[in-house]
């Protein structure tokens, strides 16, 4: 493949998402004429697109870590476990009296803990990922029952739950939130050399460390960072239904965090990676799912095709497919 | 030290904590180490065992399989409401339940070997596939009222002079027997060990290594199915059962000291590891002052430990080398 | 035919005008190789000479684009390692191929255990591993598991396994490269056993030491090419590393050729780095080195004599365990190729592809990295700096790519060594260690990489220049420092830097006054 167009190809990765969304919204029209339609409701925006991003922004804010702990090469299965030990932890606390500040701060905290752990048992005791973060995975709900006592917590805090349902300026706070830490993430690994350093990381490690970078550190960020990413969904979801439920909340995110960044062009093997894309890919996964939701199937069967869809995806960007379409076009080309 | 003794220290290890902490907890409370209440660690886990040999033999060879918890939802509810609800004869639904998940398991091996896919993903895609499929198939509970599934399900016996329903245990002891003959005295098991520990060598070395992963996927497939067809037998259909279950069965593998890169490991250590994971369940009953998450933590926290316990083990064997 | 002389058998195996192409390279052209019953055959040669892809055509891994293989007088064209096996041919590999997690008894059975209705004989296992281990008059506890005896052993273990599929031709890649010298002796003693019993060997290896030990004949190969068959005894070692390196040298001309640099100026700037007994068990004897500014010095030495071992203790990758460094006469430690690249140092890798380039990432990318790293991610490159600091390089280096962007892994082999070492003059270091930098690169940009170290020379950088074209660093270097299987064994300056003495010193022997 020349140069240019694989230069062409790569921004174009972002691409196939936007298609799969406008597609699945044409599909949508079919259904369901008011689809694209947007109505002012209470002094705010209201829409069957409102809901999408307001739904799909707990699967932005993983993907956003998810995207760079796959870049440097690793995974994080653990991130459906951290929102709920975040959420426990906000949770409680407001129960107690805190006020909403502490409360996100701890959260937080919890968050960056659950990612320093995961990355030090990386990127120091070189644990492969998959184990690493399964530890964490395992016990994350067990933790989350500890601090909660094993009961839902009801929050009460208004301010809080405003982050969950709230507007701002007419729109839904979530996405705006989940857009600005997107545009702040994007700022930050592009106008520092942290992308770079990633990207370089997941390319070629030994590369990476024989040219003086210090890798291991690389790796260690990434997964902290998604911890942080991992507590922010876990705030979303828990202000969205204004409770924390140690056992449901996050359950199975940690594959749609996965799914969203495969979707947007962010090969699991590690490399350059697609924040526009990993956006999009959420965007999509929940326009699928909605999707469902309007055309009637049952909300609990909605996984089926996105598993479909997914391994689609990934058998289309496997090497063996890849190979065989290769030889079509070579056999073509002779004929 | 002995390498013999050194091959064999994580299984000694495991058999020896498990001995400990029934010792401890039959210290502590009353009436614990009573036959009855060891037959009960068997039938209470069961399901989650049968899967564990399954998910033995696939991380043997270096592979995951988290599709097995929704696996075995499915044929639970598969195989409650074609009997209940569409007259399908018992022994036919079964049949067919098993079938499903073993082809369903041979898929997802194809596609790993073939496409060359990371396991956990397709695994994971399969979980999210085969859950959603089972939530298609009825989101409701279905108690069993069949004639011929209720007589398994009511066979009862006396342990220790305590009635028990203790099928579900011979169905794992069975399956654990079948498991422990091919994990340890087959060519196939020992294929999946070499691959685990080197799919290079093991091609160079001229094994099957292909047909070896898809049947081990499929064959952990068939353990998922025969698990949700047991706990249809316990509890009735219900598309719910079993979430999580795939990390009680990663954990107990591990805890039984095969390591989870594959290429080491003994199918006895996985009975060691299902007997821990079930006495701590039973002293966190027994106590009554303890929650049920602590069940959760501890084998969160045995994992990283027989992870840790490995590692230091591989690095003390290099070390001496090197030396 | 020379088979008819020394057997009056045909040989045992025969690969006749043997050609293999991979994109963009010919790894072998009409290349013969002749094993005969009862000998053991040194193939020999130094980087892509094509030995590996030689064996791996023999061994099946890969298979020949032209040329025949005769194999106990019947052609065969092995298709898989598995194939090869089966026709009598088994290779020991210095990785062995085996699984380090099973026991002994379960590697030498592995795919072949006895048992009866599927089901495993274990004492049968046992009892059969013993005998193939006993064959070699090996005691070993055979539950051992294999990945806790040393390399050694394994090796024997492999050897095993490979007797026990009735191989009649053993192919032994570079076996000695991690073994001392009693498990050396061992091995030989193996060897020559197996020879007794009619097996035709293949041994390869860098030590000359054992080539003249244990071998009966040599087959030398160079960049793709047959260079010729020898008897062992009648060839003596100069001329072999003569003809390893292709240079016909006898002992009577070649002085005159060489003094490049050295004979016209040794400038003597300040040490800039000094290593004292600096060694690595394994890797490099406890050595002295001294480097200067506006020096090339020089690294020398056949293929496995501990060059790039050398470079890797300088640079910080691997931990040495002995002796010192000094950095401009203070005491420091180098314990990481971050630590090295704060002092001043630049490692340009011989292993561009796992070593050097980030492939998917742009040539920009590349190029500025190294420096990028060395500020830590704070202090940016602007964009405008980056394009100016590329445009500048290609340009001097006369980098060929369609632009900046392009990912380094569409550029060729030189054009990418040269973005390399664009990537390390952009830090511009005080010391650069060039490991090999103009294999595998045309000619045009071999004269450049010759050019620019001249500049950095010049400029008063460091330099040490690794190569194993002896005329490349006869040519290019100050100062000479020769290996010999892992030991420094000289020091060449001024007017001894020449062609002639330099093959002496590599080889072994002493010139004659």
């Amino acid at each position: 493949m020349s140069a240019p167009v694989q230069r062409r190809w790569r921004g174009a990765a972002a691409l196939w998402p936007l298609a799969g969304i406008l597609l699945l919204a044409l599909a949508n029209l079919i259904y369901n004429r008011q689809f694209f339609s947007l109505t002012v409701k209470d002094g705010h925006l209201s829409g069957a697109v409102v809901d999408i991003f307001e739904n799909g922004s707990v699967c932005m804010a993983l993907g956003l870590g998810m995207t760079l702990v796959i870049a440097t090469g690793g995974i994080d299965l653990s991130v459906g476990s951290v929102m709920a030990i975040v959420a426990a932890v906000a949770g409680v606390l407001m129960q107690q009296g805190y006020s909403m500040t502490v409360a996100i701060a701890a959260g937080l905290g919890a968050g960056l803990l659950c990612g320093l752990v995961n990355g030090l048992l990386v990127a120091w005791a070189r644990i492969q990922p998959i184990v690493a973060t399964l530890v964490l995975m395992v016990a994350g709900r067990g933790i989350a029952q500890l601090i909660t006592g094993g009961f839902q917590v009801k929050i009460n805090n208004a301010p809080y739950n405003y982050i969950g349902n709230g507007f701002f300026l007419g729109l839904p706070l979530m996405p705006i939130i989940a857009t600005a830490l997107y545009l702040a993430a994007w700022l930050w690994l592009r106008r520092s050399a942290t992308g770079l350093f990633v990207e370089a990381t997941g390319d070629n490690e030994t590369a990476s460390r024989f040219a003086g970078l210090a890798a291991g550190r690389v790796k260690c960020l990434a997964y902290v960072v998604c911890g942080l990413c991992a507590a922010v969904a876990g705030i979303f979801a828990s202000a969205n239904i204004t409770n924390a439920n140690p056992l449901h909340d996050g359950l199975d995110m940690e594959l749609d965090a996965i799914f969203a960044v495969v979707l947007g062009g962010t090969a699991l093997s590690g490399g350059r990676f697609n924040l526009l894309g990993t956006y999009l890919g959420a965007i999509m996964l929940q326009t699928l799912t909605q999707t469902m939701y309007y055309v009637g199937v049952k909300s609990a069967v909605a996984p089926v095709p996105k598993a479909v869809l997914i391994i689609l995806v990934c058998l289309l960007q496997s090497e063996t497919t890849r190979r065989w379409l290769g030889g079509l076009r070579r056999k073509k080309a002779r004929a | 030290m002995n390498t013999a003794l050194r091959q064999r220290l994580p299984q000694m290890v495991t058999a020896a904590i498990f001995v400990l902490l029934f010792a401890a907890a039959g210290a502590r409370y009353a009436n614990f180490a009573s036959a009855a209440n060891f037959a009960n660690l068997f039938i209470g886990n069961a399901c989650t065992g049968i899967t564990a040999i399954g998910m033995t033999l696939v991380i043997f060879s270096g592979g995951i399989d988290l599709s097995v918890g929704a696996v075995a939802a499915f044929t639970n509810i598969f195989v409650a409401v074609a009997v209940e609800q569409h007259g399908v004869h018992p022994l036919a639904a079964a049949l067919a339940g098993l079938a499903i998940g073993t082809g369903f398991g041979a898929a997802m091996g194809a596609l790993i070997h073939y496409f060359k896919q990371p396991p956990f993903l397709i695994t994971l895609a399969g979980m999210f596939f085969a859950r959603g499929c089972a939530h298609w198939i009825s989101t409701d509970s279905i108690d069993i009222k069949n004639g011929f599934f209720l007589q398994f399900s009511r066979y009862a016996a006396k342990i220790g002079g305590v009635p028990v329903h203790p099928l579900p245990a011979y169905v794992f002891l069975a399956v654990f027997a079948v498991g422990y003959l091919l994990a340890q005295h087959t060519r196939f098991g020992r294929n999946l060990l070499a691959i685990g520990g080197s799919e290079q060598s093991a091609l160079l070395m001229g094994l099957p290594v292909g047909a070896s992963k898809i049947a081990v996927y499929a064959l952990c497939g068939a353990c998922a199915a025969l698990a949700g067809l047991v706990s249809t037998l316990v509890s009735g259909g219900d598309s719910t059962y079993g979430i999580g279950m795939e990390l009680d069965a990663i954990a107990i593998v591990v805890i039984g000291g095969t390591l989870l890169t594959g290429g080491r490991g003994h199918m006895f250590g996985t009975l060691c590891g299902f007997l821990i994971i079930g006495t701590i369940q039973a002293a966190i009953t027994f106590d009554g002052s303890l929650s049920s998450w602590w069940t959760r933590i501890i084998t969160g926290a045995l994992l990283l430990a027989f992870i840790f316990f490995q590692r230091l083990l591989l690095r003390a064997t290099q070390k001496r080398l090197s030396a | 035919m020379a088979a008819a002389e020394s057997s009056p058998l045909p040989p045992l195996l025969a690969m006749r005008g043997i050609g293999k192409k991979f994109p963009g390279v010919t790894a072998l052209a009409g290349v013969d190789f002749t094993v005969r019953a009862g000998e053991i055959h040194a193939l020999l040669g130094e980087n892509g000479a094509g030995k590996s892809t030689l064996i791996k055509l023999l061994t099946g891994v890969y298979t020949p684009d032209s040329g025949e293989v005769r194999f106990a007088d019947t052609v065969i064209r092995p298709a898989s390692p598995r194939d090869a096996e089966r026709a009598g041919i088994s290779t020991v590999y210095q990785e062995v191929n085996l699984i380090p997690s099973l026991s002994v008894a379960e590697n030498i059975g592995l795919g072949r255990q006895p048992g009866k209705f599927g089901f495993l004989n274990w004492r049968a296992l046992r009892r059969h591993a013993k005998a193939a281990l006993a064959r070699l008059e090996i005691d070993l506890d055979v539950d051992a598991e294999l990945g806790s005896l040393p390399l050694a052993l394994q090796q024997m273990v492999a050897i095993a396994r490979a007797l026990d599929l009735q191989a009649k031709l053993l192919v032994l890649d570079e076996p000695t490269a991690s073994l001392d010298e009693n498990e050396v002796a061992e091995l030989f003693k193996i060897m020559r056993q197996l020879r007794a019993a009619g097996l035709g060997i293949v041994f390869v290896t860098h030590f000359l030491d054992q080539v003249y030990a244990v071998t009966d004949r040599i087959t030398v190969l160079r960049n793709g090419e047959l260079v010729g068959e020898y008897a062992t005894a009648e060839l003596g070692r100069l001329q072999l590393v003569s003809k390893m390196l292709g240079r016909e040298v006898s002992d009577e001309e070649g002085h005159g050729q060489g003094g490049g640099v050295a004979a016209k100026e040794s400038s003597g700037g300040i040490p800039l780095l000094e290593a004292t007994q600096l060694g690595r068990r394994g890797a490099v004897h406890p050595f002295d080195l001294q480097l200067r500014q506006g020096e090339v010095t020089g690294l020398a030495g056949l293929l496995g004599s501990g060059r790039t071992e050398t470079a890797r203790l300088l640079f910080g990758i691997d931990r040495a365990d002995s002796g010192q460094i000094q950095w401009r006469g203070q005491p420091v430690k180098i314990s990481s190729p971050r630590a090295a690249v704060r002092f001043g140092l630049a490692f340009c890798s011989e292993d561009r592809k796992t070593e050097g380039i980030l492939p998917n990432l742009s040539v920009r990318e590349n190029i500025i990295f190294a420096l990028q790293a060395k500020r830590g991610a704070w202090r940016t490159i602007s964009r405008a700096e980056q394009d100016q600091l590329c445009a500048h390089y290609i340009s001097a280096l006369r980098i060929k790519t369609g632009s900046p962007e392009t990912p380094i892994k569409n550029l060729s082999g030189g054009n990418q060594q040269k973005a390399l070492l664009a990537r390390w003059l952009a830090t511009q270091p005080e010391l650069i260690i060039v490991d090999e930098p103009t294999r595998g690169i045309d000619i045009g940009a071999k004269a450049e990489i010759e050019a620019l170290v001249a500049k950095l020379r010049a400029d008063g950088v460091a330099v040490l220049f690794i190569s194993s074209e002896i005329e490349e660093v006869v040519r290019n270097s100050t100062r000479i420092a020769v290996l010999r299987e892992r030991r420094k064994v000289a020091e060449l300056t001024g007017g001894e830097i020449e062609l002639h003495r330099l093959l002496h010193e590599m080889a072994g022997v002493p010139p004659k006054p």
